[in-house]
């Protein structure tokens, strides 16, 4: 799960990570005011949307005195902001982040994460500070430094000094070094108190006033762990997701919308991931990812059925269901009924294997729906018949 | 012969009385696993159709001898089920549960590494060996049968599906293990080929991957070191967009990093067999054994 910028800084604040002051406003006038109180002459209103590269979509503005900041909020709030991350239609804004200016010496980067090959928590952090850190690790890698905190130990006074030094902030200036470790501390207390799976401070910068901030902030949540965190729950931007997949998620459904017009309803997400492939192989392109689970039971393949409909796109369902511990002609009496119960307009073509997949065949060929909805005799059948279907 | 698990495979099993554990515990029984425990906290003393239940895995240990452990806790309470199963001297553990937290599993594989535990999972259907019918886990027996192919995966049906083309075709399987799902598991792709490779009764291989991470591109690198044996792999996820996480939790591609198209790359590079669909696992196979 994504959270705003303004809401990572809060929490890292807890954590005792100095950030700048400031806070967030939903309109021109809060802006004003939050600037008034901040007292300096200059401001940053920066848009609050999750995706990143917000900068170079003109969501942040360096704002001198307060007509600046109001008109700059103006301009920002309500805009349909488009960065390399929202994709073309962009994502509205709907509050900025006004913050107090700063004396900016050197600007870093660090974060952290999970590495997965070590199975270790990892801090990466560079000198290169407000670059993309993938294209400073493509071009020059020996920038980044890494340091694996073992989570049985947790991170070491030692390693967050390494990466203090590592990030050359004694050149800077030497009574800053003990404050970013002190920094690198508290991230990784935040990280693992709120499990995490990303933290990332891109700028991290050291200051004119000597002070080191995290400039910008993005956390994510590992959605495992919600259980365990309800305040971090209620961060929750409805806004900044996918309807659909939000309704989905609701019906404990895994669902992903694509730009195909097949849809698929698979059952176990490595066997939906290779029904789309397959779809396409065959020259077709999937409208969606869905994995129903292992319960393929009326009300959740109508759900599914549903959803996956309300892609106008769609032009035809492959159903593909490996029956291990559910059987396959439960499976099938689920799907006509749920075909009839939702009255589906596009033709539906399902494959089934594993347990009954024969008496399977009997319900779908009994239910007499003909090319609506029609069983298929293995998986290159079912995908041939699937874009065979789309074309007519 | 087979690898992990076999007819000495005395298995207890953590949250046996739970409604999942207690379905999947009946079917691994039928199928003919030794079931010799079930453990659940304030159930000590009772059974599950026959199999006695203790408070704590080290009393079940203690008192059956039991070497394997199947867990079926619910995800909050998995990586202690882990780290109680390691400290009781269980040598090799199963985890069954889907949505464990990552930080969580991350404490329990370091912890566990160091006792030289061998943890398969969270977030797979398990592992079976067909020839001494030994089933430890959720995926459908009847699809399997005893013969020379070994299968690794990270997905659960999709694995189900690859089990079934080989059977289909005639070839039987030595053991499958389904490494789970997760960013962070236990058991990777090399310690499985490793395994394999080791073991003579397995001619060939199955190796299924996915998109994220990039445990695939070391399962290469660590093939052409030390695999001869021939692999038939397959890759999910050539149309998964990046960014987005496709059901597993792992399944993610993320900085351009984990893509289908790098692994089949290096995969081939390595003289693996990667068939373009699923479909063609079982007949690529028998194509590469030479039996078609």
């Amino acid at each position: 799960m994504k959270i705003h910028e303004y809401q990572a800084k809060h929490i890292l604040a807890k954590y005792g990570a100095s950030v700048p002051r400031g806070d967030v406003a939903d309109n021109p006038a809060q802006a004003v005011e939050i600037a008034k109180s901040l007292g300096g002459e200059v401001c940053v209103v920066k848009a609050q949307i999750h995706a990143g590269g917000r900068g170079k979509g003109g969501g942040v503005k360096v704002s001198k005195g307060l007509d600046a900041v109001e008109e700059n909020a103006k301009t920002i709030i309500g805009m349909q902001l488009v960065t390399h991350q929202t994709g073309p239609v962009g994502q509205k804004v709907k509050r900025v982040l006004v913050e107090e200016g700063m004396d900016i010496v050197k600007e870093l980067y660090c974060s952290l994460l999970v590495d997965r090959g070590s199975q270790t928590i990892v801090f990466l952090a560079s000198t290169e500070g407000g670059m993309d850190i993938e294209e400073v690790a493509a071009k020059t890698p020996e920038k980044i430094i890494k340091i694996f905190v073992d989570p049985t130990i947790g991170l070491r006074p030692y390693q967050a000094m390494q990466i203090a030094y590592g990030l050359k902030v004694d050149e800077v200036n030497p009574k800053l070094v003990r404050p970013t470790a002190n920094l690198m501390t508290s991230l990784y207390n935040a990280f693992i108190s709120e499990d995490c799976s990303l933290v990332e401070i891109n700028p991290l910068v050291l200051t004119g006033d000597a002070r080191v901030i995290a400039l910008d902030a993005k956390m994510t949540f590992d959605d495992s762990a919600l259980f365990r965190h309800n305040d971090v729950v209620e961060l929750r931007d409805f806004d900044e997701e996918d309807a659909t997949e939000v309704e989905a998620s609701q019906a404990d459904l895994s669902y992903i919308k694509l730009d195909g017009s097949i849809g698929c309803m698979v059952n176990g997400a490595g066997l939906a991931m290779g029904t789309m492939d397959i779809i396409k192989e065959f020259g077709g392109e999937p409208a969606n990812f869905l994995d129903v689970g292992g319960t393929a039971t009326q009300e959740r393949v109508a759900t599914a059925f549903r959803i996956i409909t309300s892609d106008p796109n769609v032009k035809c369902i492959l159903v593909n269901i490996f029956g291990g511990i559910v059987r396959c002609d439960v499976v099938a009496e689920g799907i006509v009924a749920a075909f009839k119960q939702i009255n589906l307009q596009v033709p539906v073509v399902v494959r089934l294997a594993g347990t009954n997949a024969e008496k399977a065949h009997e319900v779908i060929a009994g239910a007499g729906m003909g090319d609506k909805l029609q069983m298929a005799e293995g998986l290159r059948n079912a995908a041939e018949a699937a874009v065979a279907a789309i074309k007519n | 012969m087979s690898v992990l698990v076999d007819k000495n495979t005395k298995l207890l099993v953590q949250g046996i009385t739970g409604s999942q554990g207690a379905l999947h515990s009946r079917a691994c029984i039928e199928y003919g696993t030794n079931i010799v425990a079930g453990v659940t906290p304030g159930k000590g003393g009772q059974n599950f159709d026959g199999v006695p239940i203790y408070h704590t895995v080290s009393d079940a240990v203690k008192a059956t001898g039991a070497n394997a452990s199947m867990i079926f806790v619910p995800p909050p309470f998995t990586a202690d089920a882990v780290i109680e199963a390691a400290d009781a001297g269980i040598e090799l553990i199963v985890a069954i549960t889907e949505g464990v937290p990552v930080l969580d599993m991350v404490t329990a594989v370091n912890y566990v590494k160091r006792q030289g535990v061998r943890v398969i999972g969270p977030n797979c259907p398990g592992i079976i060996t067909p020839g001494d019918n030994c089933k430890i886990g959720i995926m459908p027996g009847f699809i399997h049968k005893p013969g020379s192919v070994g299968v690794v995966s990270r997905s659960g049906t999709l694995t189900y599906e690859a089990v079934d083309q080989l059977t289909q075709v005639g070839l039987g399987q030595t053991t499958c293990i389904g490494i789970g799902g997760d960013p962070v598991n236990g058991t990777n792709f090399i310690d499985c080929l490793k395994l394999f490779q080791d073991d003579p009764a397995t001619e060939s291989i199955v190796m299924i991957g996915e998109i994220g991470g990039d445990a695939e591109e070391q399962a290469a690198d660590f093939v052409k070191e030390y695999v001869n044996k021939p692999i038939v792999s397959f890759i999910a996820g050539q149309t998964a967009p990046p960014g987005r996480r496709m059901g597993h939790a792992g399944a993610i591609i993320s900085g351009g990093k984990g893509t289908a198209a790098d692994k089949i790359t290096a995969l081939n590079a390595a003289g693996i067999h990667v068939v373009k669909t699923l479909a063609e696992i079982g007949d690529k196979m028998m194509e590469v054994l030479g039996k078609k």
